[in-house]
């Protein structure tokens, strides 16, 4: 294995590594200073958009393209979005930078806003993470006081404001634009795009929502250059006139049936076979894996026939996973049954779905009504298809639906039906010998009331 | 006298005047909202251009004294952001994470229950907890000490299982941890 250094993670062991005099003392806001002073906003744009920086979040958007979709010459204000709502399931590599190292993010963030010429930028946390929430505070409070951040920032004649905003525990806050409607104080209902944030963002004015990650990226670049980044991770695919390449070093979250779960730096293009080996300690207890999540549970299911997936922007999609989403990487060893997993996803996407577009609402719900009579032994074969159904046709890639959160409903439904549909069959034949061939309707089974 | 009120509610067409009633019943009332959690919502203002955005963190202000946010509050928090009631009522009820009606515990367990938890064992855990507590999920214990919820993926899942009581998480949850953390409520 080629000796990785993290960059993005090296120094969240250090002990008060939260704290602006730790960060500091590693040349912490250098770049910030160096910027304000050296680069115009315009300029810092075009080395983000040359670094190759795609956003961490999910969707891996080229940062510094989305960034020039601003109006030029816009009379402001501009806002910037800090996209901390992190809620895939399997992911929490922004809870690690927000809470132990909550200056890198910062200074990401100091430098987007300049990059974008934002005045107010806002720091959408979720709910759950109370230790980022008061090391990010702490963080924003060292600044003002150590005059890093308000008016006319070390005589640049630039103006900065951040504020941090708690979320109340909803999965849909994480897509742009309902979490522009959540910081408007409404229900976060996404919206039909376009206009695009850039256009016509929260307060109806342009805005920029970026991954934490992505703002720890932004640092990073500033620091080491545009060679640095693109030493690491995967070239642009030649046969793909469409990959934009996945440069940078990632923080990939390894949990599940593992022996060492946690947040793991590695060059993008990293294999899940390697990161499981490598980093993760092997499967736990000596098993072999069944099936892995490539990138949160939207992003579906690898078979243990293809971990030598590589984890780029373009590996998963390979094997018919949605995506590399988030990078979260959930390993489920031999011993895990695949109805008992889809009944787990098809239960957090009917309880997170927002409700606005049907097809992923009443889909959601169907899916895992008809999971839950699948799991206590009342499954049809006849339901394979029905679940295929939805998944075929929820989500923005038919069409049907305003945001993405139907296809990552849809996604692991149709992953695990179509590669593990001889387990679907076995087990609807095993627990309903007397049904299972029915095609008639029937009706749905109490399910637990959920939150 | 409230089953009268219930009765125009009831038959009362339009929401303007819904919340004109909701305003003469509160009014008649003693103020939910104390002169602390008056002002402090009102330093919220100059951090956003529209009163609607203080919406979220006023009814977390409310929700941390309270431990859930009535009615009348609502109709306090939207007087004060120049709303409609019914457009904060919107938003607390989109978010499941607001207590209307009746307050929480003094304690909020949530324990995780998406993948990673679910994986290794989140499932035992919830139901070990609710046990001890002699409660459903959801529910909360005779005494007031105690809620217990769901909750999808806390993100920790490097912790798993994990559930997160207050603003403490609890890490690697076993049925011991369990007891203790049970035993610690008193």
């Amino acid at each position: 294995m080629t000796e990785f250094n993290p960059v993005l993670l090296a120094h969240v062991e250090e002990p008060e590594s939260h704290t602006l005099k730790v960060y500091q003392s590693h040349g912490g806001y250098a770049s910030w200073q160096r910027v304000l002073r050296d680069e115009t906003p315009g300029g810092f744009t075009e080395i983000v958009k040359q670094s190759g920086l795609r956003g961490r979040g999910g969707a891996g958007f080229p940062t510094g393209l989305k960034w020039t979709f601003l109006p030029q010459d816009h009379p402001g204000p501009i806002y910037f979005c800090l996209n901390a709502d992190e809620s895939e399931p399997g992911t929490f590599n922004n809870r690690i930078l927000m809470e132990q190292d909550p200056h890198q993010v910062l200074e990401g963030l100091m430098l987007s806003c300049y990059a974008t010429r934002a005045s107010t930028a806002y720091i959408y946390l979720r709910y759950e993470y109370p230790g980022c929430w008061d090391h990010l505070q702490l963080a924003i409070d060292e600044c003002y006081a150590a005059g890093l951040l308000g008016t006319n920032i070390q005589d640049s004649g630039f103006t900065l404001d951040v504020y941090l905003h708690r979320g109340a525990a909803a999965y849909i806050c994480g897509e742009e634009t309902g979490l522009i409607e959540s910081l408007e104080g409404k229900r976060a209902w996404p919206r039909i795009k376009p206009p695009f944030p850039a256009v016509e963002g929260v307060f109806g004015k342009p805005t920029v929502v970026n991954n934490v990650e992505t703002a720890a990226c932004v640092k990073q670049i500033a620091d080491r250059g545009v060679e640095w980044f693109q030493s690491i991770g995967a070239a642009p695919d030649p046969d793909n006139p469409r990959d934009a390449g996945s440069y940078g070093p990632k923080l990939y979250c390894l949990s599940g049936h593992v022996e060492r779960p946690g947040c793991y730096e590695a060059p993008l293009g990293i294999t899940v076979n390697e990161l499981i080996e490598q980093y993760g300690g092997g499967v736990w207890k000596g098993r072999r894996a069944k099936a892995v999540i490539p990138g949160g549970i939207s992003m579906g299911l690898l078979s243990s026939e293809e971990l030598d997936c590589p984890l780029d922007f373009s590996g998963p999609g390979k094997f018919g996973c949605l995506g590399l989403g988030t990078a979260a990487v959930v390993v489920m060893d031999e011993t895990v049954s695949i109805v008992d997993f889809l009944h787990n996803s098809c239960q957090f996407f009917a309880h997170e779905s927002c409700g606005q577009c049907t097809p992923c609402r009443e889909g959601t719900s169907w899916a895992f009504k008809m999971l839950e009579r699948i799991r206590r032994g009342r499954g049809r074969l006849h339901d394979l298809d029905l679940l295929l159904e939805i998944g075929d046709n929820i989500g923005i890639m038919p069409g049907t639906t305003i945001c993405g959160l139907a296809d990552g409903a849809a996604w692991p439904i149709k992953n695990a039906i179509r590669k593990f549909r001889d387990e679907f069959e076995d087990h609807i034949k095993r627990t309903n010998p007397e049904g299972f061939q029915e095609t008639d309707p029937v009706f749905s089974l109490e399910v637990l009331e959920s939150h | 006298m409230c089953f009268g009120f219930f009765v125009v509610f009831r038959q009362c067409q339009s929401p303007e005047l819904v919340g004109f009633l909701l305003l003469f019943v509160v009014n008649g009332m003693d103020r939910v909202l104390t002169d602390e959690m008056v002002s402090e919502i009102k330093a919220l203002f100059a951090r956003y251009p529209t009163k609607q955005a203080v919406t979220l963190p006023a009814l977390h202000l409310v929700h941390r004294e309270l431990r859930q946010v009535p009615l009348e509050a609502v109709v306090e928090i939207a007087e004060l952001l120049e709303l409609a009631p019914a457009q904060v009522q919107d938003t607390l009820t989109f978010y499941g994470f607001f207590h209307q009606g009746k307050p929480h515990g003094q304690t909020r367990a949530w324990v995780c229950r998406s993948i990673s938890c679910h994986l290794r064992g989140a499932d035992n855990l919830l139901e070990h907890l609710c046990d001890r507590a002699g409660i459903q999920p959801g529910q909360t214990t005779e005494d007031g000490k105690l809620t217990v919820e769901f909750a999808e993926c806390l993100g920790a899942c490097d912790f798993a299982p994990c559930m997160l009581a207050g603003e403490k998480l609890h890490p690697c949850l076993t049925k011991e941890s369990i007891e203790d953390f049970v035993e610690s409520l008193g």
